[in-house]
């Protein structure tokens, strides 16, 4: 199969996205940004606490107090400074929504949330600790930029170019371990706003963001034995989507899958169905979570009680054809 | 339908219970290899008070009893000395406690309502309990239910204690006159991420409460009996609200918790440490 400049990478040492966060935030403040970071009791399992570790002054926590956290941060961004708030995906935005609607978004302040543990990966805490809505709050707010990376070399690079504009950002990261499948390469792929292609081909096209464009990749591998050509889209933003690229792909190949650890309402395949059903209608499948809450569990399990596997991305992709 | 509190257990038995639910906190965490075990065991007394110290007026074999009290986790991660306490009592069996946090297990990571039985709201968002515990004594009164039934009992956390709807639901029961609300704090003095007072200062917490109208008592969390007493002052007490703080030790009972409570918020201990931890719980807190 024809590959964006992809080439088989053996085992790359796993690693989860949200370990991206801490050395982003080091590296941000190494290079003369002037960033402040805030945590809310989660600092060992965000990373931010490493920034703490080498830049004491520009780090805060305030405790369980994810309101607080949020105004705190709109008004040190009012001041100048790019700031970055952490916390995990079910209590920012979930915690302090109408804290973010009015003071971040509505202000436009220039605020990065970094929203870990998002998704049913977050695995035994169980449905409390499970966000599987934040991505339907967060694009529901106007100039959010919302992104989800799909390994610890994306979300660095998201992390990172957050710091280049002025904007309110969400990005959501995530507890396991994952491999890596940008691994070597250097110049950054992350675009704000644009799809990375990294299978091109024609019969059908998998749209991922998150844990869920690795198992896309495979399964366009086994869909590749039957004959079948793939083309997968690595959507790490939601928001702004790249319809243009949505688009191209329903013209040149006709049925669309998308494949996400959010419920199937208010994330990436809500989106995406959006702009198939304004500018160019085909047939489309989703799978993602089904509009309903998670459970305890290791993550692996949840993965499969709930559908998110490289198997129920093939068979949506068969699903999706037949309907063409 | 009337039914009563289970019959209150003398001081040497509720010692015994401690151990028992302290056993199982450590054997659950251990087979989940996850789960928070050091704010459940700086609250087993406070547990084993409200529910065998003839404190709580419950059923087990009637867990919807409409007169009953609510006892309400606020600090919803503390679930392993909820399971631990709710099987003792008789709930649900103690068979069931291995299975805690794997997939498809009524034993969730954090409380759901009704999951078991005994378990009366959802939580693991913190902040939230004493809102719906106030909602809950708030319709008692609109049923008319008699003074000395359906108290709510909430246990909260002192790091909880950093949420604001926690300052705003105390600031409602007192306006509200609620007596029939009974609040424990489990004053151990960590965190997530470390000591309180390093992480946000909570401090003079009792005048806090005062200063919002409430009745104040202070106690040793790990002497059973006081922690017994108390409650029971609190149940009878019918001028105002009532918080119980509990000074208590993240960790209690097992020595490598209590030294670094940092460490052990949230993870399970491995086969050894399992081993001297159930070695230490036999010999009792000294
Ligand atoms: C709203 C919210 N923010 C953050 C968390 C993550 N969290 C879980 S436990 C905890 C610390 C709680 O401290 P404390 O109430 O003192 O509990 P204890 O030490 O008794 O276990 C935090 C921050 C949460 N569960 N809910």
């Amino acid at each position: 199969m024809s590959s964006n400049g992809w080439a088989a990478i053996p085992e790359p040492p796993p690693a989860a996205t949200r370990e991206a966060y801490g050395p982003a935030l080091v590296k941000l403040a190494e290079a003369g940004h002037d960033i402040v970071a805030l945590d809310a009791d989660l600092s060992a399992s965000t990373g931010g606490n490493k920034l703490a570790a080498s830049f004491p002054e520009r780090w805060f926590t305030v405790g369980a107090a994810e309101q607080n956290m949020i105004s705190i941060a709109a008004g040190l961004a009012s001041t100048g400074k790019t700031v970055y708030a952490a916390s995990f995906a079910v209590f920012m935005p979930g915690h302090c929504f109408d804290q973010i609607r009015v003071q971040i978004a509505q202000q436009r302040m220039n605020v990065k949330l970094i929203a870990s543990h998002g998704g049913i990966s977050v695995g035994e805490d169980g449905a409390s600790a499970q966000a599987i809505e934040d991505l339907a709050l967060m694009t529901s707010l106007p100039g959010m930029n919302v992104v989800v990376p799909s390994d610890a070399v994306e979300a660095d690079w998201a992390i990172r170019r957050a710091a280049e504009d002025d904007e309110p950002w969400y990005i959501r990261l995530g507890r396991p371990k994952l491999p890596i499948i940008h691994l070597g390469v250097d110049e950054p792929r992350f675009e704000l706003g644009r799809a990375e292609v990294i299978y091109l081909e024609d019969h059908v096209t998998l749209i991922a963001c998150g844990l869920m464009v690795e198992p896309t990749m495979r399964a366009a591998e086994s869909l590749a034995q039957e004959g079948i050509g793939a083309r997968v889209l690595n959507m790490a933003t939601i928001k702004p989507l790249d319809e243009a690229e949505v688009i191209r792909a329903a013209e040149e190949t006709g049925a669309i899958v998308c494949a996400e650890e959010h419920n199937v309402i208010g994330g990436l395949g809500a989106a995406v169905a959006r702009t198939l059903a304004l500018h160019c209608p085909v047939p489309m499948e989703q799978v993602g979570i089904n509009d309903t809450f998670g459970q305890s569990g290791p993550w692996q399990a949840l993965l499969n009680e709930y559908g998110l596997t490289s198997e129920s991305v093939v068979e949506a992709a068969k699903r999706a054809i037949a309907r063409k | 339908m009337t039914s009563s509190p289970l019959p209150a257990i003398d001081t040497d038995a509720l010692v015994d219970v401690c151990k028992r639910i302290r056993r199982h906190i450590v054997e659950m965490t251990h087979a989940a290899q996850s789960g928070h075990p050091g704010g459940s065991l700086s609250a087993t007394e406070i547990f084993a008070a409200l529910y065998f110290g003839g404190v709580v007026r419950h059923d087990p074999s009637n867990p919807q009893w409409v007169q009953r009290d609510r006892v309400i986790l606020s600090k919803g991660h503390a679930t392993p000395v909820v399971y631990a306490t709710l099987a003792e009592a008789g709930y649900f069996s103690t068979e069931l406690i291995p299975s805690f946090r794997s997939l498809g297990t009524e034993l969730q990571g954090h409380v759901v309502r009704n999951k078991p039985a005994g378990v009366e709201m959802s939580g693991g968002a913190l902040g939230m309990g004493l809102s719906f515990a106030v909602g809950v004594a708030l319709g008692h009164n609109l049923d008319d239910l008699p003074e000395d039934e359906g108290h709510v009992f909430v246990v909260v956390g002192d790091g909880e204690l950093n949420e604001g709807q926690n300052w705003e639901a105390i600031m409602s029961a007192s306006h509200f006159g609620l007596h029939r609300i009974t609040a424990i704090v489990d004053r151990n003095h960590f965190q997530n991420d470390g000591p309180g007072d390093e992480i946000m200062r909570i401090d003079p917490v009792g005048d806090k409460w005062a200063a919002f109208g409430w009745s104040v008592q202070h106690v040793d969390g790990h002497d059973v009996e006081a922690v017994r007493d108390a409650l029971l002052t609190a149940r009878a007490c019918t001028d105002a609200p009532q918080v119980v703080i509990c000074e208590t030790v993240k960790g209690r009972g097992v020595s490598f918790m209590a030294e670094n409570p940092a460490g052990w918020h949230g993870k399970g201990p491995s086969d050894e440490q399992l081993a001297q931890a159930l070695r230490e719980i036999d010999g009792g807190l000294t």
